[in-house]
């Protein structure tokens, strides 16, 4: 009977914790998800129960894509998430060879500072920050997420991708140098092709931040058409009456979809991710 | 050593060799980078400074008034408040996201079927986009809808809805838990990475000793992730110490300034009030208790370089 007491210890110690786990971690998207495909009516029907769908409708999405701004939200999410990534990256990429690689001047006081900075919040900055985008006539436009999302992106990027550059011997790279690569042609050519799990995550995390922030843009973009997804839901969606919450939530779920797709896909590289920087310091 | 080819043929800098020498490609290769954080971050950094020492007004550029808003604020009793409240929204909730956090890893590192779906799945907190779950969490805490009420009055245990964020009693630990929801995935993850350092001969060796379950945890798993645990901790308590968005949902700082934490404070006096000079103040009040947790951070990981 070995075989089945093992069997009841392992439900006892870790399917059962798991199962309160995935309820308290699960539950919120769950009832967003239920109360995104009901009738808003359904809502105030006390002889329902309200956590399992009695009437299933898509009528609360079909309102988000036709009454609300929402797809132009999107479109703005994605332009600026997606410029403002390579643009880290771009940067991270030359900054992490760099710090991995190269000796120069100042470049352990870069290290720390880059450190550093990664520990800066957006809301010990975001006051001042507001009067340099007004001056430099930003609000409004992509470019004043575009240019400042870097700055929570690019430190914990550099740092990573430090760390992913110098896990490659030197060897390869002297020989190469002996044939007479340039630096350069170097880290084009031979660096980042054996680097495509650490830019894959460094990708990943920079993506999600910039899909996600909300500072920033609550703040730089107050214009109704030019919101981000979370500053348009949150601001432009509630709204004085009551019968907000399907369509509301319908929004939740849709702006978290992409990156829980994303991130499903490769989850692996974003634990690496996201892990690296604590675990391997 | 060190001269690169260029500077020996004759000196002459040409691009080539300034992209060939060290020092040089490097200084290059951080210019971008370094060039975004300085506009974007170290210049409004200092600027902050400045604004929180004038009387400006959005769009007015103010006079120089010395420390005269930090003065004002010390006797202003929002901003005790709003002090009291991010040190319980930063700190109390680190024990139950470290506990929470431990208890999750612990179980992900047991060899289980789907292991890769949950521990996405488990990660959806920490990922999905803070702002729009707070819309979820934002329901499940409504005075009429919340189901947390609908269960409880069903099973007669309340016959009024609790208003778990318009309370002022129950406002602040509200908001906590949404925070330790949003936390505890980060905190799972990352002791997890640790528990998988641990070499599993380890283990095999103590087991063979005789230590029991709890034995080999204490002296085996716990002196592998303590580091981890410490690191996790300091990042959280500087991240909800510096938190705004969470709370920005779910009450603006209300009910009767119950939940303003630094960042909500800031931006209601900074913005909505549009007192930016006294905005940057709040702001700055949250860099010498940050720069104590950075230090911390940086020492530690450099001790264990």
């Amino acid at each position: 009977m070995v075989g089945s007491e093992r069997l009841s210890n392992r439900l006892l110690n870790i399917y059962l914790p798991l199962v309160f786990y995935l309820v308290f971690l699960l539950f919120p998207f769950y009832w967003m998800t239920i109360v995104s495909l009901k009738p808003t009516n359904d809502l105030f029907e006390m002889k329902y129960n309200p956590f399992w769908i009695q009437k299933f409708t898509l009528e609360n999405y079909r309102y988000l894509f036709e009454n609300t701004a929402f797809p132009e939200w999107v479109k703005n999410t994605l332009i600026v998430s997606v410029v403002s990534t390579v643009l880290s990256l771009g940067c991270s990429i030359f900054a992490g060879y760099a710090l991995a690689r190269l000796r120069f001047p100042g470049s352990n006081f870069l290290g720390v500072g880059i450190f550093l900075a990664y520990l800066v919040p957006p809301t010990l900055l975001f006051l001042p920050l507001a009067d340099v985008i007004a001056k430099l006539d930003l609000y409004n436009t992509y470019w004043a997420l575009i240019l400042t999302y870097p700055t929570q992106l690019v430190p914990f990027a550099s740092w990573l991708l430090m760390g992913y550059f110098r896990t490659i011997p030197r060897e390869i790279e002297e020989s190469a140098m002996a044939d007479g690569c340039s630096r350069i042609e170097i880290l084009l050519r031979i660096v980042l092709p054996l680097s495509v799990p650490g830019l894959l995550s460094a990708g990943i995390f920079c993506f999600t931040l910039c899909w996600n922030e909300f500072l920033y843009a609550l703040i730089f973009m107050s214009s109704g058409s030019m919101k981000t997804i979370p500053v348009g839901v949150v601001s432009d969606l509630i709204k004085a009456d009551v019968l907000f919450w399907g369509s509301l939530m319908a929004a939740a779920v849709l702006g978290s979809f992409p990156v829980a797709f994303l991130y499903s896909f490769f989850v692996k590289h974003y634990v690496s991710g996201l892990t690296a920087g604590a675990v391997k310091g | 050593m060190g001269r690169s080819k260029g500077e020996m043929r004759g000196g002459a800098v040409t691009t080539g060799s300034l992209l060939e020498r060290e020092s040089s490609l490097g200084i290059i290769l951080m210019l971008p980078g370094a060039l975004l954080l300085m506009v974007f971050m170290a210049y409004p950094f200092f600027l902050g400074i400045w604004l929180s020492i004038t009387d400006s007004m959005i769009g007015q550029m103010g006079h120089y008034i010395g420390l005269r808003n930090f003065k004002d604020l010390l006797t202003d009793t929002i901003f005790h408040q709003t002090a009291r409240n991010t040190l319980i929204y930063a700190m109390v909730t680190v024990p139950f996201k470290a506990g929470l956090g431990l208890g999750l890893a612990l179980i992900l590192n047991n060899r289980m079927r789907l292991s890769n779906p949950v521990r996405a799945a488990v990660m959806m907190p920490w990922i999905v986009p803070t702002a729009l779950s707070t819309l979820g969490w934002f329901m499940i805490l409504d005075p009429v809808f919340s189901p947390i009420s609908w269960l409880l009055r069903h099973f007669g245990l309340i016959s009024k809805n609790i208003n778990f964020l318009g309370d002022p009693n129950l406002a602040i630990s509200s908001v906590c838990l949404a925070n330790i929801w949003r936390g505890t995935p980060f905190f799972g993850i990352t002791i997890l990475a640790g528990l998988q350092a641990v070499p599993h001969e380890l283990h095999e060796a103590a087991a063979i000793d005789g230590a029991g379950m709890w034995h080999r945890f204490q002296h085996v798993t716990v002196p592998h992730i303590k580091g981890v645990i410490l690191i996790a901790s300091l990042l959280s308590i500087i991240w909800t110490f510096a938190d705004f968005q969470l709370i920005y949902v779910l009450t603006k700082g209300g009910p009767a300034n119950e939940t303003h934490i630094f960042g909500t404070y800031a931006y209601q006096i900074g913005l909505s009030a549009t007192e930016i000079g006294m905005g940057a103040a709040i702001a700055l009040y949250m860099f010498p208790i940050l720069s104590v947790f950075a230090v911390i951070l940086l020492v530690y990981l450099r001790r264990e370089e």
